[in-house]
């Protein structure tokens, strides 16, 4: 085992080379180019075997994924934003062939208007397509899911791909200290890439993907795949187990920080929530009882350990670093859903959304977020999600809505 | 004139296995059909067929398939894609030793012109550009046909589809150019009404390593509005009218393997068909015909005169 200073994009790749991908099918995207450039570095020069392939679009990519997949070979491919968009057809397609491989996704936020900065538009837009999701907040933890996510995926319990989700920039491209596992010790923690079943011999041919025109069928695939991903969290729990013992790194499917007294606590996922944990830091010196709790597994979602760690508390705010248009934070509904279910539930639930883009999310955001949950009342009734910009922010806009022409000097000011 | 034939004289020559087993959801004389079964036999059983949504997803329908080959839906836009992954996976398995060599297999795309010619062109457009070893078959019935027959890339000027009412504005993309300019080391047009020039075209191809790519004309007798028992007749008069030019490219260089010496006007060829017969009735619009006779005419003109001596 050995300490290096990795990006979080240096860390996927890492995790696709320990765990012994044999191929990668590419197609670049900013912020992802350098998870498939390094491959393909690796592939050059021996350093990994098999195949890569650049492909002619994302939609490509994945098809070629999920037919090598099928055909029985440890496969790995990323891709970013408007990428995973364009190649969602196939992400079900793919999920409904229960092909088990991993793609990362790194997050950035969606056109239009085109942007680079991260949110999480994206990846949950895939969150229905049978993919199980991991979101990783450390760039240790991007390579740690990697090995985990071919733990999960090929499974027999499983047998569905696997997405690890990391924040563009701000994780893709920000150095860590990230520790290497031992390349025996990750092939005794995986199955031997040559384990995999062949899917097309000639001996015995296979037809898969086969149309199915009746609604019974259909519904019975379709609950199989919904039964095999929710199979995903105890298959995650045993191989965090067996991670933990071999490599001294435990993850679960959600990540509480500061809970133990927590009367308020604070929802998050990805890169971000270390802004988050600041903030709870600070909270906490100042005497108030606030924890956080990071959401890493989004598929399955686990409503069973967010249940339990959130009865209780007397408020839950849930910060969503996406915006689904006339309806609010996407995550906050999964997380009302649960609570609604749920006894002792906390009786103050707020919806706040930031980060759009790349946003910075400051600190008088997170002490106005924590100031109206506190503040709020139980029997407000719904209230819409609040939306996060400081004033500065807010200026800022309005210069360029000046330059622009759209709004007259004087209502901007 | 014919091309001397090297593999196969007559059809009594070709295979008598059968791939296709009788017996699909397919409307009753489809040509796509015919054609399969004729190029799947040549071809060989030990093959994975890649599918792109079209009509001949409905061969397998789930519990059934009438194939003795696998199979491997993908979706419109990307069979090429997906045949890149299966090749290169057997290729990865073969060389780790996974896989004997006896159990390979031959990737064949099959895909109608919807697929081919829209949607599916990009993903086509790559495999052949990146060298892939793989076989396709487009089946060409000229429109949009399990969807009910609406237009397509491939839908011939004047014909009636139903989104084009009133006859398609439009020439017919040249897939067999398009294919070519890639400089693949096989392109094929084909017709199940000459099942030996089909099968001395797999065998020309079979050797001959990169994408091989075959464009069958099939008669669709639900879309084009005819009598399925008329299906042959009509892919005979597409040959013998110089409609449907029958031909190959070998590392670029073109030949034809019939040319019709005394074609037969268009007209024999359209008007027993539906979607032509607004060129017909009420009223007949010599012009509309005409247009398409002279389109095969400058085509047979040009191309005689560079390969005949």
């Amino acid at each position: 085992m050995t300490t290096t200073m990795l990006t979080g994009n240096a860390s996927a790749a890492w995790g696709a080379r320990l765990a012994e991908a044999r191929y990668v099918p590419a197609f670049p995207i900013t912020p992802q180019t350098e998870i498939i450039e390094s491959l393909a570095g690796w592939f050059a020069d021996g350093s990994m075997s098999g195949r890569f392939v650049t492909l002619d679009s994302e939609h490509s990519m994945m098809t070629a994924a999920g037919a090598a997949a099928a055909a029985g070979v440890r496969t790995f491919a990323a891709t970013s934003s408007q990428g995973l968009l364009y190649a969602m057809e196939v992400l079900y397609t793919v999920a409904g062939w229960r092909v088990p491989f991993v793609l990362v996704n790194v997050s950035r936020g969606l056109s239009a208007p085109i942007t680079l900065g991260p949110d999480h538009n994206d990846v949950l837009a895939a969150r229905d397509s049978g993919f199980v999701q991991l979101h990783a907040e450390t760039c240790q933890e991007v390579l740690d899911s990697v090995l985990m996510a071919y733990r999960i995926a090929e499974d027999d319990r499983v047998s569905a791909p696997v997405l690890v989700n990391l924040d563009g920039f701000f994780l893709s491209f920000t150095r860590e200290p990230v520790e290497l596992p031992d390349p025996e010790e990750v092939r005794r923690f995986l199955p031997s890439p040559e384990a995999r079943p062949l899917g097309f011999t000639a001996s015995r041919p296979a037809a898969r993907g086969v149309a199915v025109l009746e609604g019974p069928t259909y519904s019975y695939f379709r609950y199989q795949l919904h039964l095999a991903v929710e199979q995903a969290r105890a298959v995650h729990d045993e191989a965090a187990e067996e991670f933990e013992r071999r490599f001294g790194r435990r993850y679960g499917a959600i990540d509480g920080y500061r809970l133990d007294d927590a009367e308020t606590v604070l929802i998050m996922a990805g890169s971000f929530a270390t802004k988050g944990r600041a903030a709870v830091d600070r909270w906490r010196s100042k005497g108030r009882r606030v924890g956080l709790l990071r959401l890493r597994m989004i598929r399955p979602w686990p409503a069973a350990d967010l249940a339990a760690a959130l009865s209780g508390r007397k408020a839950v705010a849930v910060l969503d670093q996406n915006l689904a248009p006339g309806l609010g934070g996407i995550l906050f509904q999964e997380v009302a859903a649960v609570l609604a279910q749920c006894p002792g539930h906390p009786p103050v639930l707020r919806s706040f959304v930031g980060g759009l883009g790349g946003k910075e999310i400051s600190r008088g955001e997170f002490d106005h977020l924590l100031n109206i949950t506190e503040h709020a009342r139980p029997d407000e009734g719904p209230v819409g999600p609040v939306l996060l910009m400081t004033a500065r922010e807010a200026e800022q806009v309005g210069q360029r809505l000046r330059i622009a022409g759209h709004v007259p000097e004087e209502v901007v000011s | 004139m014919k091309v001397a034939r090297e593999h196969y004289r007559s059809v009594k020559d070709l295979p008598a296995d059968e791939i296709i087993a009788p017996g699909s959801p397919l409307c009753a004389g489809c040509g796509a059909l015919t054609t399969l079964r004729l190029f799947h036999k040549v071809l060989g059983g030990n093959a994975v067929v890649v599918n792109a949504a079209g009509c001949m997803t409905l061969m397998a329908t789930y519990p059934f398939t009438p194939l003795r080959s696998s199979w491997l839906y993908t979706t419109m836009a990307s069979p090429s894609a997906g045949a890149q992954g299966l090749r290169d996976a057997l290729d990865i398995l073969m060389e780790s030793g996974r896989l004997p060599k006896d159990e390979n297999l031959n990737v064949l795309v099959l895909a109608g012109d919807g697929s081919t010619l829209d949607m599916g062109l990009s993903s086509t457009s790559g495999a052949i550009h990146r060298g892939l070893d793989f076989w396709y078959l487009c089946y060409d019935n000229e429109a949009y046909g399990n969807t009910g027959f609406q237009a397509s890339s491939a839908s011939p000027l004047n014909s009636h589809t139903a989104t084009s009412p009133l006859g398609t504005p439009w020439v017919k993309k040249d897939i067999f150019e398009i294919w070519r300019s890639h400089r693949p080391p096989y392109v094929a047009t084909i017709s199940a009404h000459d099942a030996v020039d089909l099968a001395e075209k797999v065998e020309r191809a079979r050797p001959l390593r990169g994408a091989k790519l075959f464009v069958a004309l099939a008669t669709c007798p639900p879309g084009w509005g005819f009598e399925p028992a008329m299906g042959d007749d009509l892919a005979k008069l597409a040959v013998e009218t110089g409609i449907w030019p029958l031909k190959e490219a070998v590392e670029g260089s073109i030949r034809h393997t019939f040319i019709p010496e005394r074609r037969r006007p268009v007209e024999a060829y359209l008007e027993p068909q539906r979607r032509y017969r607004h060129l017909f009735q009420p009223e007949r619009r010599p012009e509309a015909i005409a247009a398409i006779q002279e389109a095969v005419d400058r085509y047979w003109d040009a191309t005689i005169a560079s390969e005949r001596p």
